[in-house]
């Protein structure tokens, strides 16, 4: 049973235990500053990132369970040289190479970890985070140069999914830069998620994969392979490592929405938080729910004991919905300071505060 | 001697105690500075060495000109002021 999450959001980081009783938040940490992205490693070793606003990213570490907290570097791009051109292709403008966000964090090997920025390079660190090196085969990619922002002005590197099976083997998601894939632990890359669409594009561009914007990848613990996209334009699936990719329309009651998680055992087995698509983006409406498919996008359950029904107008992002290892526990957290646990894959769910600030993400971890 | 001296705001996160150094340009100001604080270099300079988006530098009571490369230069009793800017909140 999970007893434990990492809650991000636009003033700290609060940790939530599970109790007799019920959860309960714990820990209110790193107050005062937004903190973008956490990650809990199988050890124990607790990562922030924080976005400070005028003094930028900083990256900070716990080894005791969030009791205290050591700055850690943040990873940097390199000088960018004068003859480079690196222009965003909407605005003809230039992409600083700097971290702007701290977008995703993943543990892989044993001390590797990787990291995920707006505007859009993806960083490796081999030893705890104590230096990072920017993966550079992926930042000077020619297909780079479709990327754009969405949401945030530039794009932004979200998911990061380290294969169970192969380490070397990670996909990332890119809003917007569609689905990729490195076989040799990051030396190459290539551009995949065919069948993505884009209704947002004209049509002779509507699948274009490189330009394709996926809010969320998430993948299947014991069937890798199977893998599940909330994309701006609708759900996707795939079932073959994200090559291809197939559209599920008839999600219930909307096919609009950032998150997505998939169960660890159960390949057919996701949840979303839909929305009004995408000029609202707010619950249909005003009732907050959770949906959920058991065979594979077919069907979809409406999800919403213990939801408000009435003028709710909570917005949950990408990162705010998590799953635990127990596939039974999954938790979510909104823009509005709400945040749910539910012990019964979303038959109910429990409101355990709805006095947070603006929720950015949700992460149970293995605490001592 | 040039001084140069932070906003409180940044004392929150790292030490930055103002410090009287000799130098010809804020570059030259700031690199003095961060060879005995490096952990500010971070929180004043983007990853191009460039000064922050929302960090504003007043030199001897005027905004930093040369915000690329810092090559304004200084009076031998320069005042070098570095705070967070409105803007970025």
């Amino acid at each position: 049973m999970a007893s434990r999450l990492l809650v991000g959001t636009r003033k700290g980081l609060f940790v939530v235990g599970r109790h007799r009783g019920g959860w309960r938040i714990d820990r209110a940490e790193l107050l005062g500053d937004p903190v973008t992205m956490t990650l809990a490693e199988p050890d124990g070793t607790l990562h922030a990132a924080q976005d400070m606003g005028h003094f930028g990213v900083k990256m900070k570490r716990s080894r005791d369970g969030g009791a205290t907290w050591e700055e850690r570097p943040v990873p940097q791009y390199p000088p960018k040289p004068e003859d480079v051109v690196d222009l965003d292709p909407m605005r003809n403008t230039p992409i600083p190479w700097n971290v702007m966000k701290v977008w995703s964090l993943e543990a892989g090997r044993p001390g590797e970890l990787w990291c995920g920025s707006i505007p859009g390079g993806l960083f490796q660190s081999t030893d705890g985070g104590d230096s990072w090196r920017l993966v550079e085969n992926l930042w000077r990619h020619p297909d780079r140069k479709f990327w754009v922002g969405g949401g945030a002005d530039y794009p932004g590197l979200h998911s990061i999914l380290v294969d169970p099976r192969d380490p070397n083997v990670v996909r990332l998601g890119v809003s917007c830069g569609g689905v990729w894939m490195t076989r040799d632990g990051g030396e190459s890359w290539d551009c995949y998620g065919q069948g993505l669409r884009a209704d947002y594009a004209p049509p002779d561009q509507a699948f274009e994969r490189r330009g394709q914007d996926v809010h969320r990848l998430s993948q299947c613990r014991t069937a890798p392979d199977h893998i599940w996209i909330q994309h701006h334009n609708g759900i996707f699936r795939s079932t073959d490592g994200g090559l291809t990719c197939t559209e599920i329309t008839n999600a219930k009651p909307s096919v609009f929405g950032f998150p997505v998680v998939v169960h660890p055992e159960e390949p057919n087995t996701a949840w979303f938080v839909p929305g009004k698509k995408d000029q609202w983006r707010y619950p249909v409406d005003g009732a907050l729910v959770v949906s959920r498919t058991r065979d594979g996008g077919q069907s979809f359950e409406v999800l919403k004991n213990g939801l408000p029904q009435q003028h709710a107008y909570d917005v949950v992002y990408r990162h705010g919905l998590d799953i635990a290892a127990d596939g039974d526990t999954l938790a979510f957290g909104s823009t509005t300071g709400n945040l749910f646990v539910s012990e019964d894959q979303g038959e109910h769910w429990h409101n355990v505060s709805c006095y947070l600030p603006p929720i950015y993400s949700v992460r149970f971890a293995n605490v001592a | 001697m040039a001084s140069l001296h932070f906003t409180q705001n940044l004392t929150r996160h790292t030490d930055c105690p103002t410090a009287e150094l000799a130098a010809a340009t804020v570059a030259e100001l700031f690199e003095r500075y961060f060879e005995s604080w490096p952990a500010v270099r971070d929180y004043v300079l983007d990853n191009q060495g460039e000064v922050r988006h929302h960090v504003k530098v007043l030199v001897d009571g005027r905004n930093l000109r040369d915000r690329r490369k810092l090559m304004d230069s200084l009076n031998p009793d320069s005042e070098v002021y570095v705070f967070q800017a409105l803007s970025g909140g």
